[in-house]
């Protein structure tokens, strides 16, 4: 039958079209994101649903639709022709009668083929319209027969019986224009409902994608957290089973690294805490000696030196890995206080090791003021002077100047020190500031006094301050390096 | 130094080479050192020989560096100098409330703790002629004979917390920073601690005003320090 080869074809489209968009699907997936594939999947396969379904119930209408207005077409013809049957047995006439009566019973378009003759009472449906093959199976054939045709574009059902007992053969016309109506609604309603239901998978797709996404953003933001410091970043454990997986071994995993980085804190700050005592004694015992330094013999003399400035030294690494080992732990707390830059740069060279250090300061720089810890800002511009007389073959120069590029109103201070040694290179600019980092250069930049704690501490303690510390040439092109601290700095009103 | 021979120190500490190796050292300033092992220990012996300065390890076994500071100060307005494991820590403000004048964190250069113990045992200077009282109120300070009268009862000061009035009281109305404070008090530079100030203000003034809380005598001058007034 016509209808179902239709519909088939419709269901074959479908699968056509659903065919295309999954391969499209998968070529564009592998560039594509998460989300992205989810939302895409969910849209598409709604898609599909959809066109699947309203193709089926499509042509299941159409079907059911064309069978019934068949079936009611069939009845009709029937009940006309036993009409025509009874007039023309009781009248036989030359079928114009007939016509009339069908006319009047209601009968659009009959046709009548008697004696013959066709007689016909709707214009345009005439014999010739009926196919030879349907007219000779009816006359000739004495067979019922049925048959869809198209009549000046309109689909029309023909009906043929013969009626043998009148020796006659009638045909009737039904129009199926009302059916074809009826099918194009019933696809609008089906291509709207469609198009809800592609809209409701895409809307659902874009939840589903969020939610199912979501975890993953979280074990991304708690990875992060926990690369920032904040070690006792664990996720959420939720009821989903292979959530709780991906959660759990999360939080086993930041677990087991806290232990160990806690281990490591605290075994620092032991081992220095342990060092403190034998230190003190030493420290106390060498200044005895050296009280009596001239009662030695000369040789006891140098032994005594020797001993006296790695008591200091030892003291000073000891001081600063119990710095460091404070911030590992994060236990450092400031004291924050508004501090004149120009005036306390001032007294930290004076108490540093250089106490005559030179210092520049900006016209504009002398009224800035800083929020700092004094005592520990003071230990940075010391170990900026230490380095200097360590590796930068002494005689530095200090600048405080407002930080250039700025903007208004000012919000940073430079402090810089730079010095007359080799420089530092390029490459090596941003491991100077690793703990114990000597340098590549061992030769060049470190002696034995540079156990290198100092430029650390410098960098660990500007970030506390929210600023930063880099490393640069020398501002007048001459050899030496130049280190500068960038504060936050406010002016005071004048 | 020939001020302070006879000055006697004593000093409590549990680790005995640390103990001996800083007696070392304070006997060539020329001062007589004590050794306490333990609070209990010291305790009898500040009450058998009467030190100048008391020199406090925190870390102790049996009663620790806090209690023996607060038993001490019970009767005693002897120096007392903390020793104590880390500047950013609460011990420090704790050593101090608890009385101390002063503090120090190990490992200290004896040098360094010489120089403390010399600032606390400095003599207030003696008040021009003429002038031997500073009224402020219901407050009287008599420098010269190291006595405090709040509406003419005498007040009980350590050695230090009279020093800040006395300083405070001398130039009436003038606003003290805390680094002048602790320069002329302690005897420190720039980079002193400033809560060394701000708990013995806070001491003081439970000693002097009616009500801490309120005090009337020793205020705070927001941002730049503290002010005595009548």
């Amino acid at each position: 039958m016509t209808e179902s080869v239709e519909a088939v074809e419709v269901v074959e489209r479908a699968g056509w079209w659903r065919r295309a968009s999954r391969t499209l699907a998968r070529l564009r997936m592998q560039r594509m994101g998460l989300r992205m594939r989810i939302l895409l999947t969910f849209s598409l396969g709604f898609l599909a649903l959809s066109i699947f379904l309203a193709a089926i119930t499509f042509s299941f209408t159409k079907s059911t639709l064309y069978k019934q207005r068949e079936k009611a077409s069939i009845e009709q013809a029937y009940r006309d022709a036993t009409v025509v049957v009874n007039d023309l047995s009781s009248a036989p006439a030359n079928g114009q009668g007939v016509m009339k009566l069908l006319a009047s019973i209601g009968v659009a378009r009959p046709l009548l083929n008697y004696r013959d003759s066709w007689v016909g009472s709707a214009a345009g449906f005439g014999d010739d319209v009926v196919p030879a093959a349907m007219k000779s199976k009816v006359i000739n054939g004495n067979a019922a027969a049925r048959m869809v045709i198209t009549v000046d574009g309109e689909r029309v059902l023909v009906v043929g019986i013969p009626l043998s007992e009148v020796g006659a053969s009638y045909f009737e016309f039904f129009s199926l224009t009302e059916v074809n109506d009826t099918l194009r609604s019933v696809g609008f309603s089906l291509l709207f409902a469609g198009f809800i239901t592609t809209l409701f998978g895409v809307v659902l797709g874009s939840v589903a994608s969020r939610r199912a996404v979501k975890p993953l953003g979280d074990a991304a933001q708690a990875a992060k957290a926990i690369a920032g410091g904040r070690l006792d970043t664990r996720l959420e454990t939720s009821d989903d089973h292979d959530l709780r997986l991906l959660a759990n071994s999360f939080n086993d995993m930041a677990s087991a690294l806290q232990l160990r980085v806690e281990r490591d804190a605290r075994f620092a700050s032991d081992v220095s805490h342990e060092l403190r005592s034998p230190l003190m004694t030493l420290a106390a015992s060498v200044e005895v000696m050296q009280a009596r330094r001239d009662d030695l013999p000369e040789r006891a003399q140098a032994a005594l030196d020797l001993l006296v400035a790695d008591v200091s030294r030892f003291q000073g690494l000891v001081e600063d890995l119990l710095e460091i080992s404070r911030f590992d732990a994060g236990a450092i707390r400031l004291h924050l206080e508004d501090l004149l830059v120009a005036e306390f740069v001032r007294q930290a060279i004076a108490v540093s090791s250089l106490p005559q250090t030179p210092i520049t300061v900006t016209e504009r720089a002398e009224t800035l003021v800083m929020q700092v810890d004094r005592r520990r800002l003071a230990r940075v511009i010391a170990n900026l002077i230490d380095n200097a007389r360590l590796h930068g073959g002494g005689e530095p120069e200090v600048t405080v100047s407002e930080a250039e590029n700025d903007g208004e109103p000012l919000g940073h201070v430079w402090i810089a020190v730079e010095d007359h040694g080799a420089g530092v290179p390029l490459e090596e600019r941003h491991l100077i500031f690793e703990r114990f980092a000597r340098g590549a250069v061992a030769g060049r930049r470190s002696s034995s006094d540079g156990a290198g704690l100092g430029l650390a501490l410098v960098d660990e303690h500007v970030r506390l301050h929210g600023g930063n510390v880099r490393v640069e040439d020398r501002r007048d092109g001459e050899p030496g390096a130049r280190f500068v601290i960038e504060l936050p700095a406010e002016e005071v009103g004048v | 130094m020939l001020a302070h021979v006879g000055t006697r120190i004593l000093t409590v500490e549990d680790d005995e080479r640390i103990r001996t190796a800083v007696k070392l050292a304070l006997e060539d300033e020329g001062w007589t050192v004590d050794e306490a092992g333990s609070g209990e220990e010291a305790i009898e012996l500040f009450h058998r020989g009467s030190p100048d300065v008391v020199l406090i390890d925190i870390m102790l076994p049996g009663i620790d560096g806090f209690e023996l500071c607060r038993h001490l100060r019970k009767t005693s307005d002897v120096p007392i100098v903390m020793v104590t494991a880390r500047a950013d820590t609460h011990d420090v403000v704790a050593g101090l409330e608890a009385g101390a004048d002063d503090y120090l964190t190990k490992p200290f250069a004896p040098k360094e703790l010489s120089a403390r113990i010399r600032a606390l045992l400095r003599r207030i200077r003696p008040m021009s002629p003429g002038h031997t009282k500073l009224v402020f109120g219901d407050l009287e300070i008599i420098p010269d004979e190291g006595k405090v009268l709040r509406a003419g009862v005498e007040l009980h000061l350590t050695k230090t917390e009279f020093r800040l009035l006395v300083e405070l009281g001398q130039n009436p109305g003038r606003v003290f920073s805390r680094e002048t404070l602790l320069d002329k008090v302690w005897g420190y530079d720039y980079f002193g601690d400033g809560r060394l100030v701000d708990v013995h203000i806070r001491r003081l003034r439970t000693k002097v005003e009616a009500d801490a809380a309120n005090p009337r005598h020793v205020v705070t001058v927001r941002g730049l320090g503290y002010r005595l007034q009548s």
